[in-house]
């Protein structure tokens, strides 16, 4: 794995690829390699103002954006990873304030990869949302003959 | 139910769906506009914005804004799957991406509350850029209600004070 891209600069450049990502103003906080993204309140990612409630849809944003650059983390930089199926979970209200996300990668294969996000906002332990779901990672130029290839092809 | 409730229902729904949407800052933000409603059923589109682009290479969106619109578009259909239509919470939601949307093309969502109970909804969604039988992507997600009645959040005036009274961002827009 090249380490590159392991600084929290080459995270938000990896961010700044994703114009809607950069929208939201999501950043990186990088400890060693654990990263953890960043969802800063602001009042147009309200869903519902009566409650004062984020968007279930600006979450979900923020959770698939956790799990694509963590991939892209693990990988080589580029490009991008892409959402095939994803779940998300609503757990508690998303209150106007800032929201934190974490990553772990279930399973990767060499084409799909299965990842979990967690968001909470004051305690870890109280999610507000959790995402699970598949991702298609970018294929290798070199590794393209194999695209179509049986499913059980993770050893490369 | 009778058809003059029903007409009624129908009426209230116009009046109220299309307040359902621009007044959610998030929706607004993202451009999305309000196309149709019935009882049960709500479409919703979104015109092209190279802001919501997920890929600066590609120009394609952004998978998180087709999430944003279908939770959007299925929650507009929960909501009016109530007799009264009540306001509502995601629960979950469960998104298949079946292809990258054309970029330039707007995006349509059309969503279903095909199971009403009392409090929960279970609503499917499709979206795609002009062709329904050629999906960019589909939904299946259940709400719950968050209230009794939609009756104290209808009032444009009441809503427009709760945006203004927001709290600001925690952070300025770089």
């Amino acid at each position: 794995m090249s380490d590159t891209h392991l600084t929290e600069q080459g995270i938000a450049e990896a961010l700044s690829q994703l114009p809607y990502a950069k929208e939201l103003g999501i950043r990186p906080l990088l400890m060693g390699d654990e990263l953890t993204l960043i969802l800063p309140y602001s009042p147009h990612i309200i869903g519902n103002p009566m409650l004062k409630a984020l968007h279930g849809g600006a979450v979900g944003a923020f959770l698939e954006t956790t799990a694509i650059v963590q991939l892209w983390l693990m990988g080589e930089p580029k490009p991008l990873p892409k959402p095939i199926g994803i779940n998300l979970d609503y757990l508690r209200r998303g209150n106007p304030k800032d929201t934190f996300a974490r990553a772990v990668v279930a399973k990767q294969g060499s084409r799909v990869a299965n990842v979990r996000v967690r968001a909470w906002q004051d305690r870890y332990d109280e999610p507000i949302s959790i995402l699970h779901g598949h991702f298609l990672l970018a294929s290798n130029p070199d590794a393209n003959s194999g695209a179509t290839s049986d499913v059980k092809s993770d050893k490369k | 139910m009778s058809e003059d409730k029903k007409s009624e229902r129908l009426k209230r729904l116009w009046d109220l769906a299309p307040m359902f949407v621009e007044g959610t800052p998030h929706a607004k933000f993202l451009g999305i506009k309000f196309v149709a409603i019935d009882l049960g059923r709500a479409t919703l589109s979104l015109p092209y914005n190279k802001k919501l682009v997920g890929n600066v290479d590609t120009g394609i969106l952004h998978g998180g804004v087709l999430t944003a619109l279908l939770d959007q578009a299925s929650g507009l259909a929960a909501v009016s799957s109530f007799e009264a239509a009540m306001p509502v919470a995601t629960l979950d939601l469960r998104i298949d991406y079946m292809r990258a949307s054309e970029p330039g093309k707007t995006l349509i969502a059309e969503a279903h509350a095909y199971k009403t109970t009392r409090h929960i909804a279970f609503v499917r969604a499709i979206a795609h850029d002009g062709d329904v039988n050629d999906p960019v992507a589909t939904s299946q997600a259940s709400f719950m209600t968050t209230a009794r009645s939609m009756k104290s959040t209808v009032s444009p005036l009441v809503r427009t004070k709760a945006i203004a009274d927001l709290p600001p961002a925690t952070e300025a827009k770089k």
